[in-house]
């Protein structure tokens, strides 16, 4: 045999095999699943009937389903636009080292470590007027707070818990970017007369860039799959003020029953935050480090 | 520009009680205005804490900075308006190469005309005026460096300009091409430069005063050629020179200098204090001399490495070996061959406690 033909041995593909099924079992099955009920009616588990597209175009015409996109889109932007500076903010603020930096890296992790639920259920008490301590502070001050009667409070209340549960995030991978940034930047830095302003905008923010846009992602597709906590917390009310897509999806295939809508509307679900994610990720990519035209001839 | 007085000494820790304590001994020294300096020695000898402190970096723990008689000690890097080069390339990755090199001045305010030209005149001094336009975390780790160079140049009022290892990550090459051009704007610029490095080739060839420091204190300050003829300590004699000086541990009384059972006879005019006494010799000044020579020691040749240009010679005596540069034609010797090695000429020093006999 010339040495220059590699060997073939067909029996190696026997070596993916256990891949393969484990990834059929775990993904691509029940993914053919939702796309097999998504283009049938499901009439009984005996009787069904083949309707190819028509629970797409039927769920993209559902006006409630728009609605709650809409509130979706709102509230996932809301929770970037104040948990990124926010996050931010709290990582500038951490101090660097000693006993001080792990009791404040404790104490700003504790959120993260709540359940969901029980997340929903200490703000639904939080936000009490009898007996919750913003609900009572807040009706003292002479506010007419509620979040089980006034769509706006309800919103905001949701967006705070989220604000509250998940800023330390930002902030742990924040601190976790600023750490890593080399003291000769800070010496270089100081020596080349940068103000504290510019210390943040030309060294902090751009070697934070990567954990940022890390933190960014995560926040958006959790955010965008938020469920349990509105969901202890208002139910998704008044009307369906605090109802996103996921409480829709739920409403829809567990509620009603409908599969064959869910199911469309749960693949339609996953391309958009593919999609969103998508755009998010290669703007972030480009930001900062794009050629820039004209300047210096 | 400014004179710059030190007097000072540094730890690190809170309470320091013994000499290793110290980052910095007590030490004195002045660098005047518009020289060009080297701080040379091994790792961790101080000499970037010296160079911190000179910046406003670190304040000593004890004694005083003073530029131009002033006392900056506790004063801010701007304050003290110096500029620094780093080890590694220190630069703002969103800027284009022009930002980064404006940004020393944009921060002092300097008029945007003016800013131009200066950075146009620096880019063209590091040979960059090409990438100006390019984003600065795109280049390569060289072009960085020169980056940081060019922001430690294009101020031109800096009081002095101060280069940690600032050539580690450039290659042979290019090192050798910036080691001229640093030399070269030092003449066109008659900026104070104060250089750190490890490396006693770059050392000696950037500065016109070298200053050695071993172990938190400085040992010898002096030109080139006074590090080479005369080593004020032992330390200086091990570290400049490739290889470094020959030392021997013998004794002086006053018929001479003793050695493995010899006795040399000193220079014409030498006198030596009694006692312990070590004989340093440079490989360069030992000389290959007929057998029973004044000032010679019979030796056992160990080694013989032809360089190409020269041979380096090793040979030994009573367990001690000395190295020795000779001509090409001492090739015909092989190892176990006896030779008669002069060491006692008006080269040869003398230390006593590490420290040179006058």
């Amino acid at each position: 045999m010339s040495a220059t033909i590699k060997p073939v041995n067909q029996k190696a593909w026997f070596l993916i095999l256990p891949v393969l099924i484990c990834v059929a079992f775990s993904a691509v099955m029940p993914l053919m699943t939702v796309v097999n009920y998504s283009v049938q009616d499901i009439i009984s588990p005996t009787q069904q009937v083949f309707v190819g597209t028509e629970w797409f175009a039927a769920i993209m015409r559902d006006e409630e389903l728009h609605g709650a996109l809409l509130r979706q889109l709102v509230f996932s932007f809301s929770v970037l636009a104040v948990e990124l500076p926010l996050g931010i903010l709290l990582a500038l603020a951490m101090p660097a080292e000693g006993w001080k930096s792990s009791a404040v890296l404790v104490i700003v992790s504790l959120s993260l470590l709540i359940p969901w639920n029980v997340v929903g259920t200490i703000w639904q008490i939080f936000g009490r007027i009898d007996i919750g301590l913003m609900g009572y502070g807040l009706h003292a001050l002479g506010i007419d707070y509620s979040y089980t009667g006034n769509p706006v409070d309800a919103w905001l209340t949701v967006l705070l818990m989220d604000v509250w549960h998940w800023t330390p995030l930002i902030g742990l991978l924040g601190y976790a970017g600023l750490r890593s940034i080399p003291d000769a930047y800070y010496q270089a830095a100081s020596i080349d007369g940068a103000s504290k302003a510019a210390v943040f905008w030309y060294v902090q923010l751009p070697k934070m860039r990567g954990v940022l846009m890390i933190g960014v992602l995560l926040r958006f597709m959790d955010s965008f799959m938020i469920y349990t906590e509105p969901f202890v917390l208002t139910g998704g009310g008044p009307g369906n003020a605090t109802t996103f897509l996921s409480q829709f999806l739920t409403q829809k295939a567990v509620g009603q029953f409908d599969l064959g809508p869910a199911a469309a509307f749960s693949l339609i679900y996953f391309l958009i935050i593919l999609l969103m994610c998508f755009i998010l990720y290669n703007w972030m990519q480009r930001v900062g480090t794009q050629e820039k035209e004209g300047g210096h001839e | 520009m400014a004179r710059i007085d030190l007097d000072l000494a540094h730890a690190y820790s809170k309470n320091p009680t013994q000499d290793s304590d110290y980052a910095l001994l007590p030490l004195k020294m002045t660098f005047d205005e518009g020289g060009a300096y080297a701080l040379l020695g091994p790792s961790g000898c101080g000499k970037t804490t010296l160079l911190n402190i000179m910046s406003g970096l670190v304040t000593p723990s004890q004694g005083t900075v003073l530029f131009d008689g002033r006392d900056v000690t506790s004063a801010t890097p701007q304050e003290r308006n110096i500029a620094q080069v780093f080890q590694f390339p220190v630069i703002y990755d969103t800027m284009t190469v022009a930002e980064n090199l404006a940004f020393p001045l944009r921060n002092r305010k300097v008029p945007e005309a003016q800013i131009k030209k200066r950075v146009g005149e620096i880019a063209e001094m590091l040979e960059m005026s090409g990438q100006l336009n390019q984003i600065a975390s795109n280049l390569a780790a060289d072009a960085k460096q020169k980056i940081s160079l060019g922001r430690g140049l294009v101020r031109p009022d800096v009081s002095a300009v101060l280069f940690d290892e600032p050539l580690t990550v450039i290659d042979p090459h290019l090192k050798w091409q910036l080691r001229r051009k640093l030399k070269q704007i030092h003449h066109e610029l008659k900026l104070t430069l104060i250089y750190v490095t490890h490396d006693q080739v770059e050392a000696l060839t950037f500065a016109q005063q070298v200053v050695v420091m071993t172990r938190g204190r400085s040992v010898q300050v002096g030109s080139a050629a006074d590090l080479f003829e005369r080593p004020s300590h032992t330390f200086v004699g091990h570290f400049i020179g490739s290889p470094g000086m020959n030392f021997f541990p013998g004794q002086a009384n006053s018929e001479g200098y003793h050695f493995a059972g010899r006795t040399l006879a000193l220079p014409a005019g030498r006198v030596l204090p009694a006692g312990e006494i070590k004989l340093g010799v440079r490989p360069e000044y030992v000389e290959l001399v007929p057998a029973d020579s004044a000032g010679a020691l019979p030796m056992t040749v160990s080694m013989v490495q032809d360089v190409g240009t020269h041979v380096m010679l090793s040979a030994k005596i009573a367990d001690f070996t000395i190295k020795a540069r000779l001509s090409s034609d001492a090739t015909q010797l092989s190892p176990g061959d006896t030779v008669w090695m002069k060491v006692m000429n008006e080269h040869t020093c003398f230390y006593k406690n590490e420290e040179i006999v006058p």
